[in-house]
């Protein structure tokens, strides 16, 4: 099995749910999360004080997956979430030993 | 005169409103989210301790029939209103409103820090010393309106230069918050701020309007003047707002590239503020000046607090007092004989005497309200102290002096609404005054 973490931009969210919902995916992590990469912050200034804004708001996804299935979710956000401009953020796989149900005890497969 | 009447009980309404809740909307807007509650309660205080002492003896030692060499008037000669009349209670009550407010402005020189306890020793304290005074010398008859024929018709001395001064003073003696000019002390809430400057200039409207005084010597003529004079101050209030806020999107247009709701909720007070001594001394194209100059110059001014160091957090300095002087000071060039105040500024071929009158009723109230704030803001210093503890203020002083959080922000995303806007985390740098 393995774990898909997606940053992504905020309002491309809803697109991406949207098409892994279609692919099959019936469940996910989010959170709402702020950092910074090539995309740099911006600045605002209130009252003459300029302050500047150095972490980004984006959303994070976070999906358990089949080995099979991780090179097509990473597709599936990859095009889904992609502008083309800088921010768009990144999508990672890493390996996951094993997964548990808690309502029922099942474990990895029987648990995605 | 019954219609004057009914329009009191409004009017004193009106300018209970600009106190509780405008002004704590204003400010608590500004401030950060772990400290509005605090801020919005400062205000609120105010309102409450200023309320019980200005009828115990404020309107005696502003008002009563025994001057005092010319600074104020004896306050047990009316104390807890002993021989006012009721048909003198709205009165009273309108003076009221202007003290409570007049102290709650000066809450925003040192918002996040300090003990409620401490603000609750100063209100009585200031009001009895700084305010009811110069109340006196500029409206009861005292020194400056006996030795200067100089204009103030709702405040910008007794009001705004006085809370802009005191501010100022303890802003100094208390010291900045933990963190000033390093840590992004950003406005939580602008659309608190928003509501608090349109409250304001809603209110404003008791707070100027109201402040007419009968010079008349027969009925008929007081009603003459009532229609009349409530017609231009009302029209200069406005106009000198519309003015300034314009003004405020302009420079700061030019100076940082965007024009924002907080410069147009600024400039909005800074017009106010400015057309509140001379909204019965100008006729329009004076309001219109002073509003552009006052929302032009508050808008440089907010800047150097920066550069000075000095941690005025929400601005009083800036926009109260600076306005407060523009207000005072351009009476003495753009005063009409044809306004209700019947006095020709520098600009209306009345010569220096006007101009001179306002500078001294400026410097004199400047200079009081300084010597008497410095003297309390020490005293309290030295004593019980100002401020709460380090680690309280970096917590929050909401949670440190009143238990309690302004919001519960600890639900995570909508279900299923994907609407994952963007809460921007603001740890980052400030760097000051771009303008400074």
């Amino acid at each position: 099995m393995k774990l898909v973490t997606a940053v992504i931009k905020p309002h491309k969210w809803e697109d991406v749910r949207e098409a892994l919902e279609t692919f099959g995916v019936t469940g996910m992590t989010v959170s709402e999360v702020s950092g910074y990469g090539r995309q740099k912050g911006h600045t605002e200034v209130y009252r003459g004080a300029e302050y500047d804004i150095a972490l980004v708001p984006k959303i994070r996804i976070e999906i358990v997956v089949e080995d099979s299935d991780a090179d097509d979710v990473v597709g599936i956000v990859v095009k889904t979430a992609q502008t083309g401009r800088i921010g768009d953020g990144k999508v990672w796989v890493s390996p996951v030993d094993t997964v548990v149900r808690v309502r029922t005890g099942d474990r990895d497969s029987a648990a995605i | 005169m019954d219609g004057y009447y009914a329009f009191m009980l409004v009017a004193t309404a009106l300018v209970l409103m600009m106190t509780v809740p405008a002004l704590a909307l204003f400010y608590g807007g500004m401030s950060r989210s772990k400290s509005v509650l605090n801020m919005m309660m400062m205000s609120y205080v105010a309102m409450a301790v200023v309320g019980i002492v200005y009828v115990l003896w404020g309107w005696s030692m502003t008002f009563g029939p025994n001057d005092v060499g010319g600074f104020f008037a004896n306050p047990f000669d009316l104390f807890g209103l002993d021989g006012v009349t009721p048909d003198s209670y709205v009165a009273v009550m309108f003076q009221m409103t202007f003290a409570a407010i007049t102290a709650a402005l000066i809450s925003g020189a040192i918002a996040d820090r300090v003990k409620l306890s401490a603000w609750i020793v100063f209100l009585p304290l200031w009001v009895t010393l700084s305010y009811f005074p110069i109340g006196h010398m500029v409206w009861g008859g005292g020194f400056i309106s006996e030795h200067f024929g100089a204009q103030d018709y709702a405040g910008g001395t007794v009001v705004h230069i006085n809370a802009g001064v005191a501010g100022l003073v303890l802003a100094l003696v208390i010291g900045k918050r933990i963190g000033f000019g390093k840590e992004p002390m950003r406005p939580h809430n602008l659309t608190l701020t928003m509501i608090g400057a349109g409250l304001l200039w809603f209110g404003w409207y008791g707070f100027n309007v109201g402040s007419i005084v009968f010079t008349g010597e027969t009925e008929e003529e007081n009603v003459a003047q009532f229609l009349s004079e409530t017609g231009v101050t009302f029209l200069n209030t406005t106009i000198a707002t519309c003015a300034a806020m314009l003004a405020w999107l302009l420079v700061e247009r030019l100076l940082h590239g965007k024009a924002t709701s907080l410069g147009a909720a600024s400039g909005i007070v800074a017009g106010l503020v400015a057309i509140t001594p001379s909204c019965g001394a100008v006729e329009l194209p004076g309001a219109i000046l002073i509003g552009a100059v006052a929302g032009g110059v508050c808008a440089w001014a907010v800047g150097l607090k920066y550069k000075l160091g000095l941690d005025d957090s929400l601005d009083v300095v800036g926009v109260h007092l600076v306005g407060g002087i523009i207000g005072t000071v351009l009476i003495g060039l753009v005063s009409s004989a044809d306004a209700p105040g019947g006095i020709n500024g520098l600009f209306y071929g009345g010569g220096f005497a006007s101009l001179g009158d306002q500078v001294m009723a400026a410097l004199i109230a400047i200079a009081w309200s300084a010597v008497a704030t410095l003297i309390i803001a020490l005293l309290i210093k030295y004593t019980m102290g100002w401020r709460i503890t380090e680690e309280a203020e970096v917590d929050g002083i909401d949670s440190d002096q009143h238990g309690e959080s302004a919001y519960d922000l600890h639900s995570g995303l909508g279900a299923g609404s994907g609407s994952a806007a963007a809460s921007v985390l603001a740890k980052s740098t400030v760097s000051e005054g771009a303008n400074a």
